[in-house]
């Protein structure tokens, strides 16, 4: 019987393919619950989960609340902004506040990388990483190749090409690490001063031309473009990086038939991705979302106990 | 050396011991005179007044006529050693270090000087700062000695009146913690400093290029999400401040290297003769960046960690004489402070207590370093560099010498430190070779 070899979700580096097939696998089985009239399950029935935001979030606070209501689960709402962070106290400190109340996971989303290892430190629940600085995102990474894998029916051996701001995104290390585990062929696409130092040691093939990048791809993953890389010398202007990396209706005739666009969202429309292409019948942006629940379903039960099967 | 102009005051704090000692029986290692044989050392009056190496005293004799024996046969007996870049706290962060908690750990990891920074709070920018500090070390158990501020508040903008600093006691100026950014101040401080023969210290950091800079910028930090901060952000700083040492004639000292690309530029000054000295610490020859995959707090410091390859210049500049001193950078934190997110933590670990045993270990085990070559980074060097009176075991010198067990294998335990912070990343490590004796101006200021 596979089993997740951690307790916590940190990231995907050093995933091993069998968990992640097992997490995806899981994932088919809530995604049909998630289509039934009555969307909840016992599952989790009282365990307590403490939503920890320390920093800005929609889709991804929503999508974790939603996946452990509908597990049943106790939920608790944590966002930094209204807390007790203003007044100075430390993380750990908040952390083992919250944990003194017997709480039994904590997803944590952080402006730092490596806030939730660092919980792990001193945390008897269970950590999952919801988005930490510009380390990994693993819950969107998994959803991104559950919706992969939906759509081919595999993640092997399909060219998957991840376009923007490489060096601030946790979205796209996840990726890589996941669907370089997965078998897939992946390349990174940005502007020169927007790809980390030895980017290539990840296993990824590095363009900074979008055509070149775009030939022959298969999943398209365009990443937000944040307006602020403008002031740190990071980007002239949004203007110019639109027009050399924006995903344009005229540049999807580079890429394999049956090609995917996807984006994690929220997406600049206009700017790293062109509206009719975010929309087109061939955008998987809002399948993402809809999976996010169920993925996240997925890791909350299996990282509770279970087993692979949803009793 | 031939102006030792340290006076009595400033390297006598209350210390005068009137009793005899010899120190019997250990292989006496003096780099400056090339001694390196057993002898009986006598002292009295606090000073050094007899090195014997004929009729050495035998080991089943327990006292003399001549004074109290302090036993070191099967050890190494060296010069005090001199730890020139330290981070004392006082005033400000007493909860984090005195400096007479400082001292204490000082002696007790083999060091019978420091020399302290002046980012305190506020920093030691003027006379009486400089003076607070020579009187806080006199209930210290070893010497400290006084670098104080290039500029006024450590703003990088005015220069601090060096001459009363000098007058007070300081060895030294620097703005350590941060680089001197504007390069007219730091070439003036250069050119002033010719008037009293003492080196700016220099914390070689390109703030622009640093920026929200956790760690060294590589592979690691790309797979971490932690900001980078390039070697280059060292190396731009080291070359000016090079060429401003070339131009204007003064000195320039180099703190905590760390990078190959540094070590190249400081081999090639001195090839011209140019006025530049530099130091290395411990960690930056022991730890590389890989391990901060750890998100370990106690691993961050500033300059950060950096890769194999620069490990390996340091350790090749440490043989060939570039890299004239080791020094530990010693910068106490509170628990409270480095228990955070790895982007909130203060950069710095301690450094007294373990340096000489990570020298045995890294540098003189493998063969890298002589003992003497090592011992002389630790003690003549860095005198000659402050042009203190101190650091070679000569008669007529003041007797600061630190006996050490080069075989005992000991495992660093930080709850142990006398250190009054733990932000050490070597708990646990193995080490070999200990500081058994430490003794200060004729008086033993710590014994295991």
């Amino acid at each position: 019987m596979v089993k997740l070899k951690s307790r916590h979700l940190l990231g995907l580096q050093g995933m091993a393919k069998d968990e992640i097939n097992l997490i995806l696998d899981t994932t088919d089985t809530f995604l049909e619950i998630l289509q039934r009239p009555i969307k909840r399950v016992p599952t989790l029935r009282g365990v307590t989960i403490v939503n920890l935001f320390y920093e800005a979030s929609t889709r991804t606070r929503i999508s974790f609340e939603l996946a452990e209501k509908r597990l049943s689960a106790e939920t608790v709402n944590f966002s930094a902004d209204a807390s007790s962070v203003k007044k100075g106290e430390t993380l750990k400190d908040t952390v083992k506040n919250l944990e003194a109340m017997k709480i039994d996971m904590v997803v944590i989303r952080h402006r730092y990388s490596g806030a939730p290892h660092f919980l792990t430190n001193f945390l008897n629940a269970a950590v999952i990483n919801a988005g930490d600085g510009t380390h990994e995102h693993p819950t969107q990474a998994l959803l991104d190749m559950y919706t992969i894998r939906k759509k081919y029916g595999k993640i092997s051996g399909l060219k998957v090409v991840i376009i923007g701001d490489i060096l601030h995104s946790r979205v796209a290390r996840s990726n890589i690490w996941g669907l370089k585990t997965m078998g897939a062929k992946v390349s990174v696409c940005g502007p020169t001063t927007l790809l980390p130092f030895e980017i290539e040691k990840m296993g990824v093939k590095v363009y900074s031309n979008l055509n070149e990048a775009l030939q022959g791809a298969d999943v398209v993953m365009a990443l937000r473009i944040q307006l602020e890389r403008q002031q740190s010398c990071y980007l002239p202007t949004l203007r110019e990086y639109s027009h050399r990396f924006g995903i344009t209706k005229e540049r999807l005739s580079l890429l394999n038939d049956n090609f995917t666009i996807m984006h994690p969202g929220p997406m600049n429309r206009g700017v790293e991705i062109s509206p009719e292409v975010a929309d087109g019948p061939y955008s998987v942006i809002l399948d993402q979302v809809t999976n996010g629940v169920a993925v996240r379903m997925a890791i909350l039960y299996l990282l509770s106990g279970g087993e692979g099967k949803v009793e | 050396m031939n102006k030792l102009k340290a006076s009595p005051k400033k390297i006598t704090p209350t210390l005068t011991q009137k009793s005899a000692l010899i120190i019997a029986g250990g292989r006496v290692i003096d780099p400056a005179s090339g001694l390196n044989k057993v002898a009986d050392i006598y002292v009295q009056d606090g000073k050094i007044v007899k090195i014997e190496t004929q009729k050495l005293i035998s080991q089943k004799k327990v006292s003399s006529s001549n004074g109290e024996i302090i036993p070191a046969w099967d050890k190494i007996v060296t010069p005090g050693l001199i730890d020139m870049h330290v981070h004392l706290r006082e005033p400000g962060r007493e909860d984090e270090e005195t400096i007479v908690s400082g001292s204490e750990a000082g002696v007790a990891g083999g060091f019978t000087s420091l020399c302290c920074m002046p980012n305190t709070h506020p920093p030691l920018d003027n006379q009486e700062a400089v003076k607070f500090v020579y009187d806080r070390a006199r209930l210290a158990p070893g010497r400290v000695f006084c670098v104080a501020a290039v500029t006024k508040g450590q703003k990088g903008e005015e220069l601090t009146e060096i001459g009363e600093l000098v007058d007070a006691g300081a060895v030294a100026i620097t703005d350590d913690g941060k680089p001197v950014s504007n390069s007219e101040v730091m070439r003036r401080a250069l050119e002033y400093t010719k008037m009293f023969d003492i080196p700016v210290i220099d914390h070689c950091e390109d703030l622009t290029l640093s920026k929200e800079g956790v760690m060294h910028e590589s592979f690691t930090s790309t797979v971490s999400g932690l900001k980078g901060i390039p070697a280059l952000a060292e190396e731009i700083m080291v070359a000016r401040n090079i060429k401003l040492a070339a131009y204007t004639g003064g000195r320039v000292h180099i703190a905590h290297l760390s990078t190959a690309g540094s070590v190249e530029l400081v081999r090639e000054a001195k090839k011209k003769k140019i006025k530049v000295t530099c130091e290395v610490t411990p960690h930056h020859f022991t730890l590389n960046e890989e391990l901060i995959a750890s998100y370990d707090t106690n691993l961050k410091m500033n300059p950060p960690l950096r890769s194999k390859k620069d490990i390996l210049a340091i350790k090749a500049g440490l043989k060939d004489g570039t890299i004239d001193c080791i020094a530990t950078d010693h910068a106490p934190h509170s628990i409270e402070e480095k228990d955070v997110e790895f982007d909130l933590a203060p950069f710095g670990i301690i450094g007294l207590e373990t340096a000489l045993g990570l020298v045995v270990t890294e540098l003189i085990e493998p063969g890298i370093l002589s003992w003497s070559d090592a011992v002389a980074k630790m003690t003549v060097n860095p005198a000659k560099i402050l042009k203190l009176n101190l650091g070679q075991i000569k008669i007529g010198f003041p007797a600061d010498i630190t006996i050490i067990d080069p075989k005992q294998n000991w495992t660093v335990d930080v709850s142990a430190f006398k250190s009054k912070s733990k932000n050490s990343p070597f708990g646990g490590r193995k080490l070999k070779g200990k500081v058994v004796c430490t003794i200060v101006n004729g008086k033993v200021v710590y014994s295991s």
